[in-house]
């Protein structure tokens, strides 16, 4: 547990130390304000709907971005056999990346309370709907960050891991809105896997245990598949 | 120490490393050398535990590597090649994070950072990023990164690769300084830094053991065949043969051109055993002026060159 600690901190405070942290905040901001206020006087109503719907495609591109050096640059630059020689174990290793990625996160989502604030000023602002966005918004960005902690176990290379992560977590935002292409028989399975589906249930105030699951197990079998890339590697 | 049993790695189809033995006692220089691509390396990462055996077991004490995987690390400082550090940080931030993840408590890190600063000479980059620095600093950092829980075993990859004389002499003196307490593994193609340094050297050829020896032994018990060279003036060869053909050991002499000098008889004499004594004492009954006498002894090189080159 200490172990995980030490490597979530070290994480965290390496996102800080290149300018790639703050570039990544400002590109979210810019994208997520520019969506969202520009249609919001047009609907006229006090609502965070638009910029909760928007949320899981612009986490499918900033999200990967987050991710990928996490081991990717750690293979490349072969830091990573001074890790692995410490006395760590690969799930505290794992686990440790995985938080850092998600506190970063969060930092990101905090930065985006000034939208309801400001709207509240605006309107009469339901709060329950919101709150219920940002723990959907968490847990869907912890989803992603496993995928992208997965491709980033995969590959030396940080665009390839980019790459990877990106296609992944863009399926799985899409897969719902592409159902009339699928044999009809597979409809419930697979709109049940898509990541949008579930989100903006939770997003609608509504948190439903079946939603949380599903982003539970995206998590677990991300951080499964990263462990085994990485025991391959011993 | 450490026990390695019939230790073998594959690299998909390619043999690494195949079915090697040796042991290291506590507080030896264990030297392991080989040229390029000989499977040092991958020897040193199985035995810390980077790198999985296809077969074979490594034991440590009386750990074994499979079962004991992450006590053996705690007992292992490992220095790997060209230390790859995490070059954005701050070398204080470095070290501060290998002292938390080696467990040192909170009131002991930073007296133990300043410590190992102290003995690396880090002190006036404290403060810097690594990137920054200069390779004779990183490696410096990397050898204060493997020392930090004070480790009983040192595993040394290369740790003078790439650095200029006066900075390899500066790691070797830290090397022999820690050496008097701890166990220490290098691996070097360097062969003057095994001399230097080790008190064993095992020597790997195509993922074999092709030697395993104390360096002093090495160098006496491979002479089946001395070399003693000798220089003189005013004598000529068939004179020199007659003289010294006659002493028992003495098995031929030889002479060598000498391209300026005229004067000066230069020859070898091959002799089985140690006959310097005999040889002086009959040459002392002539008239000639001896220049020059020393017996070649069997230099590690020379050892390595036989063994290596081969296939």
């Amino acid at each position: 547990m200490e172990q995980v600690v030490t490597i979530f901190k070290k994480e965290f405070k390496t996102y800080f130390i290149s300018p790639i942290a703050y570039i990544v905040i400002s590109l979210f901001l810019v994208v997520t304000g520019w969506f969202f206020f520009s249609t919001f006087f047009l609907f006229n109503q006090a609502t965070l709907r638009n910029f909760f719907g928007l949320l899981p495609i612009t986490f499918s591109f900033v999200i990967p971005a987050v991710t990928m050096r996490l081991f990717s640059e750690e293979f490349n630059v072969g830091s990573y056999e001074l890790l692995l020689t410490m006395p760590v174990t690969f799930r505290e290793v794992i686990v440790g990346k995985f938080f850092a990625g998600v506190a970063f996160i969060t930092i990101i989502l905090l930065s985006t309370l000034a939208y309801p604030v400001a709207v509240s000023f605006l309107g009469d602002l339901d709060w329950g709907p919101v709150w219920g966005g940002y723990i959907g918004a968490i847990l869907l960005g912890a989803s992603f960050c496993s995928i992208g902690l997965f491709a980033s176990s995969l590959t030396r290379n940080q665009i390839i891991a980019f790459i990877t992560a990106m296609a992944i977590c863009f399926a799985l935002t899409l897969i719902d809105k592409m159902l009339f292409f699928l044999p009809h028989n597979m409809l419930g399975v697979l709109s049940y896997l898509g990541a949008d589906y579930h989100f903006q249930n939770i997003s609608k105030g509504i948190i439903d245990s079946r939603d949380v699951i599903y982003f539970l197990s995206v998590i677990f079998i991300g951080l499964y598949g990263a462990h085994l890339a990485v025991e391959e590697r011993y | 120490m450490i026990r390695i049993d019939n230790l073998s790695k594959y690299y998909h189809d390619f043999c690494a490393v195949d079915q090697i033995n040796f042991e290291i006692n506590k507080g030896e220089i264990l030297g392991l050398l080989g040229p390029n691509g000989a499977g040092k390396t991958t020897v040193l990462r199985m035995i810390t535990g980077f790198l999985r055996p296809t077969s074979g077991t490594i034991s440590v004490k009386d750990l074994t590597i499979d079962e004991d995987k992450l006590e053996i690390k705690k007992l292992l400082g490992y220095l790997p090649e060209s230390a790859p550090l995490y070059h954005d940080m701050i070398v204080y931030d470095y070290l501060n994070f290998v002292a938390s993840i080696r467990g040192l408590k909170e009131k002991e890190k930073i007296p133990r950072i300043k410590e190992l600063a102290d003995v690396c000479g880090l002190n006036e980059v404290m403060h810097r990023p690594i990137n920054e620095l200069s390779k004779g600093y990183k490696q410096r950092i990397g050898l204060a990164h493997a020392m930090m829980s004070d480790p009983e075993i040192l595993v040394l990859d290369e740790p003078t690769s790439g650095l200029d004389p006066n900075q390899i002499a500066e790691i070797r003196d830290i090397i022999r300084q820690i050496g008097k307490k701890k166990t220490i593994i290098i691996s070097t193609h360097i062969l003057s830094e095994a001399e230097a340094t080790c008190d064993r050297v095992v020597i790997i050829n195509q993922g074999k053991i092709v030697l395993d020896g104390s360096t002093d032994t090495l160098k006496h018990s491979t002479g089946e065949e001395n070399l003693v060279h000798i220089t003189l003036v005013g004598a000529d060869l068939k004179n020199v043969q007659d003289t010294l053909g006659s002493i028992v050991g003495v098995k031929s002499i030889e002479s060598v051109k000498n391209h300026e000098d005229t004067e000066q008889t230069k020859c070898i004499c091959r002799t089985s055993k140690d006959t310097r004594g005999e040889l002086y004492q009959k040459l002392k009954e002539t008239d000639w002026i001896l220049t020059e006498f020393y017996q070649e002894t069997q230099s590690l090189e020379n050892i390595f060159r036989k063994l290596t080159r081969e296939n």
